[in-house]
């Protein structure tokens, strides 16, 4: 049967949903709709009776104290006055996570798994009353309550739906009778056409990548071999698939590993440079852990799917960041909630498998207030920032993961891409069998085991799709929805697998998929045999490439030995985890993939991921100069300061903070809000990994686009320094401290499309001998990270690219949580004090741009000044001199001074001329410049000498005291009171700007 | 049973705060705490006839995608012990009539509440009367309240209690009843065991965000009228010490969290009366 099933909260039940969507239209798409009440649709085709089809209405679909139900149309029975009736649904075979969740609740009271003829649909009705026309009910449908990409509306007033007696019920199941074929693919043939195969099949080869492929196959041993297998010259569209997605710049990293002429016009040299990441950062790691030589704390760094470090003697760390943000420029929703289950799984997949025990984000966004034109493909960057920010939502709170630090950034350049960051970090034993847990290892003769959710045609072409600009081409299918429920139970077996000893090797699948997952496993024993015929499909009808690609979630990839087979598929059984027997790892130097027993790819190992060549590039460096703002003659210090307070990139984010759960775990100790009224900015993240023990991990990040416009050496150098000063801030130590470096760029190729390509690939150039640098003189090795190239969007000759962005994230050891720091004030009568000296460098500041104009003069690391400092604060917080610490970053000083005094419920009294100062000459510079490796620090009167002490020669400035009124009371260069201002309505300024 | 208190905290299909939870218990004095899959439940491998005390985490069951606990109460009330043709249901049931304790946390409560367990009057604890919803901020929220203690409510873990601060972690949890009579009688017969309040009163509070959701009555927490089953929306097992406090660096609070205390007197409890 094919019936509809719909529930609604009843009448008498505040229907909050509706009345959040009713806000949303009113506030966002300025259309004058009254209410909206919401009704959920199950759309059941099963062969069930009538009786279960009630039933199933009666019992899981609906809750019989606070639901309605009704299998016609509900709307009509509640006799609910309404205009419009919008019904929205996913399109076919895009992940319905409740639909599934229905259909497993009636598997459960009729007693039999559905077959894959049946299944449960959802959709959802908004009941619309207002004076709305044809067009405007469309606007709400298409811009504020469906994506299209994969989401289909259907829209009726209410007059025609009691005509029509309400929707008639549909189905939207996959209906694909396609036979799988594997198409051979000439490759003798013009450059142009080859040109055009890689462009339409978005496999984003070079032509030269195209040649090579072409005659790798043409080689008479390699044809003889292939001609063996049923093979030809040709490539088996599997394999072009599978090269195109091993190849891409998204999963090969073709940019760090290439070789690059540098020359700086500047000073008129020029030097050859080999990958960038073998030199600037595989370097640094491996200088800094030769240097700490029996002291070396770093297990396992770059070669696994996260970066894994010693905890203690009986636990490691494990933490890795990945972006997602082409797909979430399509679908923020689906985007974001995958980024975040997807990079789970990189600790779950590393080494034999780490618990998961938190997680981080950093967003970079379009301001959500953009009133121009949305260029074509894009959605408003609000939409964007809802739908990223719930999609982590769900993501992180369903799996049980806290999100314990985080960040926004707002940039229109990120208006043709969001980038979306996401962090997580996992704990492992540091044995595992009487083994070190960070290693893992295939052999010969492993079975190859899928375990997780099933393959369908969702995120194909994500690898390749990511390694090109946003276009016209960007394909729908590369968006996904992640299922975190799925993934918990895959989770919680596999860790019980783990500790039974039942698999040998754990991976991924993330880009590419499977072809990803089990080829790079395959290099452990050289080879791999896999049957594309035996992975379990969402849906008929999927080619074998598309089988081998698809970068459906939720699943993990495992070499179990075949001595532990039963038992490893019992346990799956037991704990309702899916797993399918693929195929057998082997020594045979071959990729070997089979469909019905008949060979689709037979490639050399050594072709697929050794023999590329590396790429030749050209970077041309000339620093740029930029108008200076125009600061205003005598600044109201007061108004100057409330601005920068509500600037978007300083403004709480509070909004977006309550939402995530970040203490669940219990491990929580210093939380993302903190201070008198729990709503202070914290600087980093501290968590307790084990309760057995009050050591803890420091998690912390820095990231300022803004500085890429000047110099994208002193970007990454300044990401750096705010990463390890947030650390510090809480009380990390930097004797035990690592780094992840992420970076997004645009691309940085010269071509047509990318004229302005020497000087990008010089920025990247000069970003990543910051990182070389400053990870050596901080001793923070990157451990892993990941980069994304191509964070453009080109479309109708609108050109948008974002601006060169680091994230450096941090994460350090405390030894003793109950040492750890907060940032609000704590009490009265405590000395305030700034920590470094404050240079004139307003360059890409916040206040520059608010007043207009980006200036020249960026901030600068001094390492000399700050590593003292930061070890003497470092020390200052574990003898437990320091009340509270705070970071200058954003907003400089004068925010700093601001954030820390409100967050205590306190005020201050505060004379600049305290402060270590070169070059400053007017107030607004003073509390507004953004140099570096500076803090706010306020310590108890009877501690003030020994924290001198501690801290002395380092650059330190006794401002003032903190006080009991809420002020802030300062005196400025001149001796003159320069401002008395209430920090109440400061605090309201700096909590309004996303009080959404 | 030998005189040891004995604790089964259930984990599985999206429930995740089963480790604190266990580890609140052990603060709280059990002699076994035992984290138990619901598959190793249904395979007969543990057996709730065992234990004194269950305990339903808080998490996302099904990805409460039915509504909060609602596919997980009909994967309880489904669910058959493998082998035995026992459902889980009459052992849940069975291990209700011993006298035994059960606490719900957040998505456990939503799923008493929605098997019929709470409020349990009249000895029915399958009957649905109450139910958790959206909260009118229909937003999901973690956020730290302020909650008073009701003296005369015969409920088990609150005993000698009186202001409670813990964080709440939940998108649906307004507590709403079938009709005014249920939840008057709820008040009348003090199973209303916990109350959301401002900082500085002990008087439930309607006023947001000290009353999170919405309730009436500014309801966090009931139990049954035996007091041996509890549920509340706020997280005890999420402050088991002063550093998991928000304020921590800025307070004096004795060591130990606030939240080992309702474990303590569950533990207390069976060792008084069911060893």
């Amino acid at each position: 049967m094919l019936a509809r099933i719909q529930v609604g909260l009843k009448p008498a039940f505040r229907d909050s949903f509706g009345e959040t969507t009713c806000n949303r239209i009113k506030n966002d798409l300025h259309l004058p709709v009254d209410s909206v009440r919401t009704i959920k649709v199950f759309t059941v085709e099963a062969d069930i009776n009538d009786e279960q089809l009630k039933a199933a209405a009666v019992g899981p679909y609906s809750d019989p104290v606070t639901q309605d139900w009704s299998l016609g149309p509900l709307a009509l029975d509640w006799d609910y006055d309404f205009d419009w009736l919008i019904e929205v649904g996913f399109r076919p075979g895009v992940t319905d996570n409740e639909g599934h969740t229905a259909a497993q609740a009636l598997e459960l009271m009729i007693g039999r798994k559905l077959n894959n003829e049946e299944a449960v649909y959802t959709s959802t009705q908004f009941l619309c009353k207002g004076t709305l026309s044809q067009d405007d009910v469309e606007t709400i449908a298409k811009q504020g309550l469906a994506n299209e990409l994969i989401q289909y509306f259907n829209i009726i007033n209410k007059e025609d739906f009691v005509k029509a007696g309400g929707f008639k019920p549909q189905s939207v199941k996959v209906i694909d009778n396609s036979q799988a074929v594997v198409a051979p693919i000439d490759l003798n043939i013009s450059a142009d056409e080859l040109m055009r195969i890689s462009k339409e099949g978005i496999l984003a080869l070079t032509l030269e990548e195209m040649k090579f492929i072409r005659d790798y196959l043409q080689r008479p041993d390699i044809l003889e071999q292939r001609q063996k297998m049923g093979l030809s010259e040709k490539a088996a569209d599997v394999e072009l698939e599978a090269l195109a997605q091993t190849w891409s710049e998204h999963c090969k990293h073709k940019i760090f590993a290439g070789n690059i002429e540098y020359e700086d016009l500047d000073a008129g040299t020029t030097e050859t440079i080999t990958s960038l990441f073998d030199t600037c950062i595989r370097q640094p790691t491996a200088d800094i852990r030769a240097k700490m030589g029996d002291d070396d704390w770093c297990l396992s760094v770059f070669k696994d799917n996260a970066g894994v470090i010693s905890f203690n003697d009986d636990w490691n760390v494990v933490f890795k960041v990945e972006t997602h943000n082409s797909p979430s420029a399509l679908d923020p929703y689906g985007g974001a909630l995958t980024g975040i289950v997807g990079v789970n799984r990189d600790p779950f997949g590393t080494g034999m498998g780490a618990k998961l025990m938190c997680n981080t984000n950093m967003f970079c966004f379009a301001t959500p207030f953009y009133d121009k034109a949305i260029p074509a493909r894009l959605l408003h960057p609000k939409r964007i920032f809802e739908g990223v920010r719930t999609g982590v939502e769900h993501g992180g709170n369903k799996s049980g993961i806290p999100t314990v630090n985080g960040s926004l950034y707002f940039d229109d350049r990120y208006a043709g891409k969001p980038l979306v960051f996401c962090g997580t970090v996992g704990i492992m034993p540091t044995l595992m069998h009487g083994k070190p847990s960070e290693d893992k290892i295939a052999l010969p003769g492993d079975i190859i085991v899928m375990t997780g959710g099933r393959i369908g045609k969702d995120g194909i072409h994500g690898a390749t799709f990511s390694s090109e600009e946003l276009n016209e081409n960007s394909p729908a299918t590369a968006v996904q929805i992640g299922d975190p429920i799925t993934q918990k139970k895959m989770f919680d077996c596999l860790i019980k697998a783990r500790d039974l000893g039942l698999y040998r090797c754990i991976t991924d699948n993330g880009a590419g998929g499977l072809s990803s997952s089990v080829g790079e496993m395959g290099e452990f024993t050289n080879g791999f045999e896999l049957h594309l015929d035996r992975c379990p499909l969402k849906y008929a009808g999927l080619q074998p490439w598309e089988i081998f690609l698809s970068e459906a979630q939720e699943r993990m990839t495992l070499a179990v030995q075949p001595e532990k087979l039963e038992e490893f598929m019992n346990l799956c059984t037991k704990m309702d985890t899916e797993a399918t027997v693929l195929g057998t790892f082997t020594d045979s130097g071959k990729f070997h993939c089979l469909y019905d027993g008949k060979t689709v790819a037979y490639l050399d190992m050594e072709f697929v991921y050794k023999a590329l060549p590396p790429m030749e590039m050209q970077a041309k460096w000339q620093q740029k100069t930029w108008d200076e703002p125009t600061l205003p003659a005598t600044p109201d210090l007061e108004a100057e300061l409330t601005t920068m307070l509500g600037r978007l990139n300083i403004c709480s984010k509070e909004y977006v903070v309550r939402q995530y759960d970040h203490e669940v775990q219990g491990a929580s100790v210093v939380k993302p809000l903190t201070g008198a009224q729990n709503d202070g900015p914290s600087d980093a993240a501290v968590v307790r990994p084990v309760f057995d023990s009050f050591a803890g991990l420091v998690i912390s990040h820095g990231v300022c686009p803004r500085y890429s416009d000047i110099d994208t050496y002193h970007m990454v150098a300044a990401a750096m320094d705010e990463a390890v000063r947030n650390a510090i801030c809480v009380g990390g130590s930097m004797k035990v401290m690592a780094g992840l470096d992420n970076f997004c760029w645009c691309d940085p190729i010269q071509s047509e499309k990318t004229p302005d390509g020497h000087y990008k690939l010089a920025q990247l150039v000069r970003a990543n001998r910051a990182l070389a640098h400053y990870a050596k003189v901080y001793n923070v090795p990157p451990i892993s990270g990941k980069d994304s190239m191509k964070n453009d969007y080109m479309m109708e000759g609108t050109k948008i690219s974002i601006p060169p962005t680091l994230l450096f994230s941090v994460i350090a050891k405390i030894d003793d949580v109950r040492k750890a720091v907060t940032m609000d004030a704590k009490q009265a009568g405590d000395i305030v004090y700034v920590l470094g000296t404050t240079y004139n460098e307003l360059g890409a500041s916040e206040y520059a741009v608010e007043h207009g104009a980006i200036g020249n003069n960026v901030p600068v690391v001094r390492e000399e000044d700050s590593l003292p400092r930061f070890h003497a604060l470092e020390q200052a917080i574990a003898d437990g001199l320091v009340a509270s610490c705070h970071d200058c970053s954003d907003g400089g000083l004068g925010v700093a001074l601001a954030e820390t005094a409100f967050s205590g419920d306190l005020g201050m009294e505060i004379d600049l001329t305290k402060a270590p100062m070169e070059g400053i000459e007017r107030d607004d510079v003073m509390l507004f410049s953004e140099s570096q490796s500076r803090f706010v620090v306020t310590v108890q009167q009877n501690k003030a000498a020994a924290f001198e002490a501690v801290m002395a020669d380092t650059g330190l400035g006794k401002l003032g005291t903190v006080t009991k009124e809420m002020t802030m009371k300062m005196s400025g260069l001149n001796g003159q009171a320069v401002m008395n201002a209430d920090l109440g309505k400061i605090k309201a300024a700096w909590q309004a700007t996303l009080d959404f | 049973m030998a005189n040891k208190v004995k604790v089964l905290v259930l984990t599985g299909y999206g429930t995740n705060c089963e480790t604190e939870m266990a580890h609140a218990c052990t603060l709280g004095g059990a002699d076994q705490v035992d984290i138990v899959h619901l598959s190793e439940l249904l395979s007969g491998e543990y057996r709730l006839d065992d234990y004194h005390f269950l305990n339903l985490p808080g998490g996302f069951l099904d990805g409460d995608d039915l509504g909060a606990g609602q596919a997980g109460a009909h994967r309880f009330r489904y669910a058959e012990i493998e082998n035995s043709g026992e459902k889980l249901q009459e052992q849940l049931l069975r291990f209700i009539n011993d006298g035994k304790l059960i606490f719900g946390v957040c998505n456990g409560f939503q799923l008493m509440v929605k098997m019929g367990m709470l409020p349990g009057f009249a000895n029915d604890h399958t009957d649905r009367q109450v139910s958790l919803t959206y909260n009118d901020s229909s937003r999901f929220e973690d956020r730290w309240v302020n909650l008073a203690v009701n003296d005369k409510s015969p409920c088990v873990f609150t005993k000698g209690l009186n202001s409670l601060y813990y964080p709440i972690r939940h998108g649906e949890g307004k507590f709403v009843a079938q009709d005014e009579t249920t939840m008057q009688r709820l008040v009348d017969e003090n199973l209303v065991a916990l109350h959301y309040t401002t900082a500085d009163s002990t008087k439930p509070t309607d006023q947001y965000p000290d009353n999170p959701n919405g309730s009436p009555h500014a309801i966090a927490g009931i139990c049954d009228p035996s007091g041996r089953l509890f549920g509340l929306m706020p997280h005890p097992e999420a402050f088991l010490h002063r550093t998991n406090h928000p304020r921590w660096t800025r307070e004096d609070l004795p060591e130990e969290g606030q939240g080992v205390a309702l474990f303590r007197n569950a533990v207390d409890f069976i060792r008084a009366n069911l060893l």
